[in-house]
């Protein structure tokens, strides 16, 4: 274990940024919200609970370029725009979105890979941040997830006076080479304190019984056909908010914009709450926000454990709890279709 | 570059053939003038126009041809419309081969086929006609039934009259929809022709063609005795990865981009149905 005194912070911040671009979750100074910015001199470390959006978009960005073309008559010209990805650290990830990237592995990183997001992978250093605070929308304990002791390249705690770092991966070691001279040993028993106090806190959290047991690949169509997608779904606005703060969620749309010289392809996040998702010349599979809602929970609950060992592609992390307009979310559905398992 | 999956490749349009008033079948090669990739009958590929879109096709012509690849398309959205409007020596892009294919070395060896089409649902299966004729001693009888709105609806017409209705060893029967001047054949609906038919219970079947179509064959069939188990279809979805990553063509937990597009009926009993 090694320590750093918060008073020299900003000096590993500032070291770490020397060597690659350093990201880490900073306050909007007029929101007050929480998001991954660039270190810059003078970013401030935010002390809230999580970020807005999840860390996804390092690894699957809401918007890339794939490929271009350039057109003259009938020929067609196609060009990688990609240039070398150089290594990054993303700095101050929670436990709940260090596991969502093992999750997008088992999706993007399954043959055949999808090299956009495995260089990206294979260059980012995750450096995790032990919670502290946890709120009442937090469910990760759900998912075997220990906030207390977060997954990545290197894991952090911090109390009021240090930061304490465990270096876990050779890319761990090149965050805490980076670091250089400022670190130091200690702080075992800090950090053994700081987790048990959390751990305690953990079990009083409202959702800290919650489970998803009964789904999984045996019950499909069970869960499929069950009554309670009708009334689930009614207020459902298909706004989409939900997937795109969901660290899991990682359906893809594929469009072609004209640049006026030329022709550049990207992809971009896309939901399954959407109307034009499943539609084609011939039709359109799923008609009805019954049909798209029941789509994206039955793919959490049912349809990716069933492809993934059991694991449920969701993490707990809390933020469509917080953020969907009508306050509906995976916690209210699992608990409601349950009974009916 | 060969490893990515969405950087497609250029293929080149070396022939347009004009089979129906809305389906026109496209000859494609790589920029050296040969095919673009191997496939086994069933699979697909995405074919694009820069600016105007991508899609999944069917690739029509069996993997046995070993110059090109053949798409029959039929003109009905976006991108299709811009694929009727091309000339000879346009380059369009390709990637793939996608999905799983029709059994055709496996399941299908030894087996009496039954190929059961309506309209541009020939297309898929003719890759797999032609493969079977192809490697004709591997399988046991082959009949095909195919039906369209009319006669002038009804896909690779010249090729079926020409080869396949000369050749001794397969036997097509065809019906359209209505009594049309100059057709002395059969007339009527698919479903009702191929009860009318009576095939062996013991075939193997591959079903393609418009939903409604399918809906009753597959209960005729069953009428007569098939079971699920005996039935294969290939399906379409929107897809726009092809590899099982886009989340667009999932049903229950199969991806048709890579899971299929070939099921069997008693696979997709098992999923929702959602397609």
């Amino acid at each position: 274990m090694l320590k750093l005194s918060l008073a020299k912070l900003n000096d590993l911040f500032a070291a770490v940024s020397a060597g690659c671009t350093l990201y880490l979750p900073v306050d909007d100074p007029s929101s007050g919200r929480a998001n991954y910015r660039k270190w810059t001199e003078g970013a401030e470390l935010s002390r809230a609970l999580n970020t807005v959006r999840s860390a996804k978009d390092f690894f699957f960005p809401q918007t890339e370029n794939l490929v271009d073309f350039k057109m003259k008559g009938k020929e067609i010209e196609i060009i990688d725009p990609r240039s070398e990805q150089e290594d990054f650290v993303v700095f101050g990830v929670r436990a709940c979105d260090a596991r969502s990237f093992s999750i997008l592995d088992r999706v993007f990183l399954t043959e055949p890979a999808d090299t956009y997001y495995q260089s990206r992978r294979e260059h980012g250093i995750v450096v995790t941040m032990a919670c502290t605070r946890p709120e009442e929308t937090c469910f990760c304990q759900s998912f075997g997830i220990d906030p207390t002791h977060p997954e990545g390249d290197v894991s952090c705690w911090m109390d009021e006076e240090n930061l304490y770092l465990s270096v876990n991966t050779e890319k761990g070691k090149k965050f805490a080479e980076l670091a250089g001279g400022l670190l130091e040993e200690g702080g075992e028993d800090a950090v053994k304190a700081q987790q048990e106090d959390v751990s305690a806190l953990m079990k009083k959290l409202p959702l800290a019984n919650f489970s998803t047991g009964k789904f999984g690949g045996d019950v499909l169509m069970k869960a499929f056909d069950s009554p309670k997608w009708k009334e689930l779904s009614e207020s459902c606005l298909g706004c989409g908010t939900c997937t795109f703060v969901c660290p899991t969620c990682q359906c893809y749309d594929i469009r072609d914009f004209d640049t006026g010289n030329g022709v550049t392809r990207f992809r971009c996040w896309d939901s399954c709450m959407y109307s034009d998702f499943t539609l084609m010349a011939s039709g359109n599979p799923r008609t009805s926000q019954l049909e798209r809602f029941r789509q994206r929970f039955m793919h959490k609950l049912v349809y990716f454990p069933a492809n993934n060992d059991g694991i449920y592609g969701c993490v707990g992390c809390g933020r469509c709890l917080s953020k969907c307009p009508i306050s509906m979310n995976i916690v209210k559905v699992a608990k409601s279709l349950e009974g009916e398992l | 570059m060969n490893n990515e999956t969405l950087i497609p490749k250029i293929g080149v349009v070396t022939d347009i053939r004009v089979d129906t008033p809305d389906i026109k079948t496209f000859r494609v090669v790589g920029l050296d003038g040969k095919k673009v990739f191997e496939h086994v009958p069933g699979q697909c590929a995405m074919l694009s126009i820069p600016g105007v879109g991508e899609a999944m096709f069917s690739i029509t012509s069996s993997p046995t041809l070993e110059e090109y690849m053949e798409f029959s398309i039929k003109k009905c959205g976006c991108l299709t419309s811009w694929l009727h409007a091309m000339d000879v020596g346009q380059q369009i892009t390709i990637r793939g081969p996608y999905g799983n294919g029709f059994p055709v070395d496996t399941d299908f060896k030894g087996k009496d086929l039954l190929f059961v089409a309506g309209g541009v649902g020939l297309a898929p299966l003719h890759s797999v006609i032609n493969y079977c004729r192809a490697k004709r001693e591997s399988y046991g009888r082959i009949r095909i039934v195919y039906g369209s709105r009319s006669k002038d609806d009804l896909l690779d017409y010249q090729e079926i009259l020409n080869e396949w209705m000369a050749d001794p060893n397969i036997e097509v029967n065809l019906t359209i929809d209505r009594e049309q001047e100059g057709w002395d054949g059969h007339v009527g609906f698919v479903p009702n022709f191929v009860k009318e038919l009576n095939p062996d219970v013991g075939m193997t079947v591959v079903l393609c063609g418009p939903p409604v179509m399918i809906k009753f064959t597959l209960q005729g069939l069953k009428e007569l005795g098939f079971q699920e188990t005996q039935v294969y279809t290939t399906m379409e979805l929107r897809m726009k990865c092809g590899v099982g990553k886009c989340g667009r063509c999932n049903i229950g937990s199969k991806y048709v981009c890579k899971d299929g597009p070939v099921f069997r009926f008693d696979q997709l009993d098992e999923l929702p149905n959602e397609y």
